[in-house]
């Protein structure tokens, strides 16, 4: 199997799907002559022309509510948002149009479409660069949300996403773009959404995570291996709708649960993963459930010793971990 | 002006308990609610609190002696303080002593944690509690190598490993009646002293065992609930085939839950199924007339070994599905054996279940538990031939025995209900989880 970064899977992802369908189109700001600020539709310009590969003004409305028509006209757009931290302005066309259009046409129409963002700080992006939202649209039924951590989910998710009959926001850990590497078979496959993936058994504590978090995580419980401590790491991979039975089947084994993602802590998508815990699995449980979460401060500091004050790393997961197997 | 400690009413019918043990001697201090003396009563066990915070002044009653509810126990005060005069002449006749001041009674009805003093075992987990009671793993003898001492879901678990003699192997259900409720008095209360002719000599070698509260109590009980309501029995079989099926399909699942699914459970849903076709049974006799109690509340008389039966009561039993109830049965059943009932939780019945199978009685005329108007005894569980349109099959059966006082049934009215039992059981149909 070829080895393969992050983002060089996604764009093959999305290629393929461009080839296999020609209601497939990208739409967004330098997705198309400049191939992406981060290089994710490289080439494709080239290879399907600018019907396919469409360049938008900087209108993240537009660009999602462009998403929307074409969907319901049958197109499957996907839209890229340059960095989560700019979808705000198409919160409402998210929120009030993709999400609910199945629901309030009772089916009759429907917005297959991809929402592509780049999320995630530790890139000294500062404040508009840096965020991770994902809590807003978990909070909305009728979005799914999907957050892939290595390259080969990567490419298997962003295919299910294409071809999945509802709006699909794509959260892309934008650092590990390129940090991340990692095999990728050959050939035609898909990862289903809706369903999480124990990278790591164990048997001490479980920890929750994903994206960038996940990716980190593994590094923390390969160093706490050596020090006698069994990780069993739960790659969730789709946060909407979530994959119970794998998180309240890790729990049941281990006893204790860590919840550990990059957002801030109050309100953050971890809090309603450590609630199903504490309802669904009360008498399996050893220990409190607990977080591990940015702070709650309102963004990522772009001063790189407040940056890294900020950001979760391997030592500080590998510690929160630590903790709990001393419970 | 010191505060007096009085025993307190800890049941319904119970007029009188025995001190123990003092926990604190004449002079000690002590803190409010901290554990001042054991009593044990016909019912619970259970643990006095201080009503006030001070130094124990005077001890009026000693280790071992029965006394009635309302008597004057001790004096807490500061140290030198004088006790009222009169008050301690009161001490051991009930009826002259003052009434308790309300408040150190209802806070005496409310035992204490620990009834001994053992090692405080910290914070329990969920699981480790859990798996403590499936497996039951008695935690004082589990070492703890969590934070702080804690018991960890490891070293339960590595606990039963190395204790597998431990590990439960009888269902809770399977501990019966031992037979005291349905055993004719004529043998059970040999002694009673109605005629002289009978009462018995003690000869060479004979041995007198002292009575207890508990062993008290049960004979008089029964003895006046046989003079009080005129006794009938009626006796019906069930074929068990789909509650055995369906126990043996979701044992597993409940056990998931916690709950350890036993017969018992089972009898008691078709009781609650029954009692709601045919309130009548679910009653009192009055002078003035049939009471038909709105709660159906059923007791489950279980075995204390030999020290007798206490017959624990599942409240609304109506409102609780079948996961509740079995949950309902371990919880009572464990904490009757452990001497850990609250007093509330052994009054109030309305209707008795007792289940003498598991020692092999096929069927028996149990005793009513006064003031109810019946009681359902549950015999084994068997396989036997049955005749199955005119074919001979073999079948789960079980025999089920209804006694009812006749003031308030007739024969035909109490076989509807117990009819309405069989049909229940035999027609399971209830979803598991």
């Amino acid at each position: 199997m070829p080895e393969m970064t992050l983002i060089d899977a996604i764009r093959q992802g999305m290629d393929e799907e461009l080839a296999r369908d020609p209601n497939v189109f990208i739409l967004g700001e330098d997705v198309g002559v400049r191939g992406g600020v981060f290089r994710a539709t490289m080439g494709l310009f080239a290879k399907y022309g600018p019907e396919r590969v469409m360049d938008s003004p900087l209108a993240e409305a537009s660009i999602i509510g462009v998403g929307i028509g074409a969907a319901m006209y049958g197109f499957r757009p996907i839209c890229e948002i340059q960095f989560a931290d700019f979808i705000h302005p198409a919160f409402n066309q998210i929120i009030n149009e993709a999400a609910k259009m199945c629901y309030r046409s009772n089916g009759d129409w429907t917005v297959p479409m991809v929402i592509r963002a780049p999320y995630g700080g530790g890139i000294g992006g500062g404040l508009y660069h840096s965020q991770s939202l994902e809590a807003f649209f978990t909070h909305t039924p009728g979005l799914k949300v999907v957050v892939p951590s290595n390259p080969r989910d990567a490419r298997g998710l962003i295919k299910s996403a294409v071809r999945d009959p509802n709006p699909v926001l794509f959260f892309e850990p934008k650092k590990g773009y390129r940090l991340i590497k990692g095999e990728v078979p050959e050939g035609e496959y898909l990862v289903p959404i809706g369903q999480a993936a124990v990278s790591r058994p164990g048997t001490d504590v479980s920890v929750f995570a994903y994206g960038m978090m996940h990716y980190y995580t593994l590094q923390a419980a390969e160093k706490l291996s050596a020090e006698g401590i069994s990780v069993e790491v739960v790659d969730l991979r789709t946060l909407y709708p979530v994959d119970r039975e794998s998180i309240l089947a890790s729990v049941r084994k281990t006893g204790k649960a860590l919840v550990v993602y990059e957002d801030n802590l109050t309100g953050g998508y971890g809090a309603e993963i450590a609630a199903l815990i504490g309802e669904l699995a009360f008498t399996d449980l050893d220990a409190p459930v607990r977080r591990l979460a940015g702070p709650d401060v309102p963004a990522v500091p772009f001063s790189h010793p407040l940056q890294d004050w900020f950001m979760l790393n391997p030592e500080k997961i590998a510690s929160a971990i630590r903790d709990l197997s001393k419970y | 002006m010191p505060t007096k400690v009085i025993m307190p009413q800890l049941g319904e019918s119970v007029v009188e308990g025995t001190v123990t043990r003092w926990m604190k001697k004449e002079g000690e201090t002590i803190l409010e609610f901290e554990a001042l003396l054991e009593v044990n009563t016909d019912k619970v066990d259970t643990e006095i609190p201080s009503p006030a915070s001070g130094t124990v002044l005077k001890l009026l009653v000693p280790d071992g002696m029965t006394v009635t509810a309302g008597t004057l126990l001790a004096w807490i005060g500061q140290p030198g303080e004088e006790i009222p005069a009169g008050d301690i002449g009161a001490a051991l006749t009930a009826h002259s002593a003052p009434p308790a001041p309300r408040q150190s009674v209802t806070a005496s009805a409310v035992p204490a944690v620990s009834p001994r003093s053992e090692r405080d075992l910290g914070f329990i987990s969920p699981v480790v509690a859990r798996i403590a009671r499936e497996n039951q793993v008695d935690l004082q003898q589990v070492t703890g190598t969590g934070q702080g001492g804690r018991i960890s879901r490891k070293d339960v678990l590595a606990f039963i490993e190395t204790h597998p003699t431990t590990v439960a192997s009888i269902p809770i259900w399977e501990t019966p009646a031992d037979g005291d409720l349905f055993r004719p008095t004529e043998l059970m209360f040999k002694t009673a002293p109605t005629e002289t002719s009978v009462l018995p000599v003690k000869g060479q070698g004979d041995q007198l065992i002292p009575h207890t509260t508990i062993r008290r109590s049960i004979a008089e009980h029964m003895l006046k609930s046989k003079t009080i309501s005129p006794h009938v029995t009626t006796v019906m079989e069930v074929d068990l085939s789909r509650v055995v099926a369906h126990r043996s399909a979701n044992k597993a699942a409940f056990a998931k839950d916690g709950a350890n699914l036993t017969y018992t459970a089972y009898f008691m849903a078709a009781i609650v199924a029954a009692l709601k076709v045919y309130p009548l049974v679910n009653s009192s006799w009055t002078d003035e007339g049939v009471l038909l109690h709105s709660a159906i509340n059923i007791g489950m008389a279980t075995s204390l070994g030999t020290d007798g039966l206490i017959v624990p009561v599942i409240k609304a039993a109506d409102g609780l599905s079948l996961l509740a109830l079995t949950r309902a049965v371990n919880d009572l059943a464990q904490r009757a054996r452990d001497r850990k009932l609250l007093p509330d939780e052994v009054k109030g019945g309305t209707f008795t279940l007792t289940n003498h199978g598991i020692s092999g009685s096929l069927f028996a005329t149990p005793i009513i538990n006064q003031p109810q108007c019946g009681i359902l005894g549950v015999g084994v569980v068997q396989k036997r031939a049955v005749v199955i349109n005119d074919a001979i099959a073999i079948r789960q059966m079980v025999y089920v025995s209804l006694t009812f006082d006749h003031r308030i049934l007739d024969g035909a009215s109490a076989d509807w209900f117990l009819a309405k039992v069989v049909d229940v059981l035999q027609n399971w149909a209830e979803p598991g989880i």
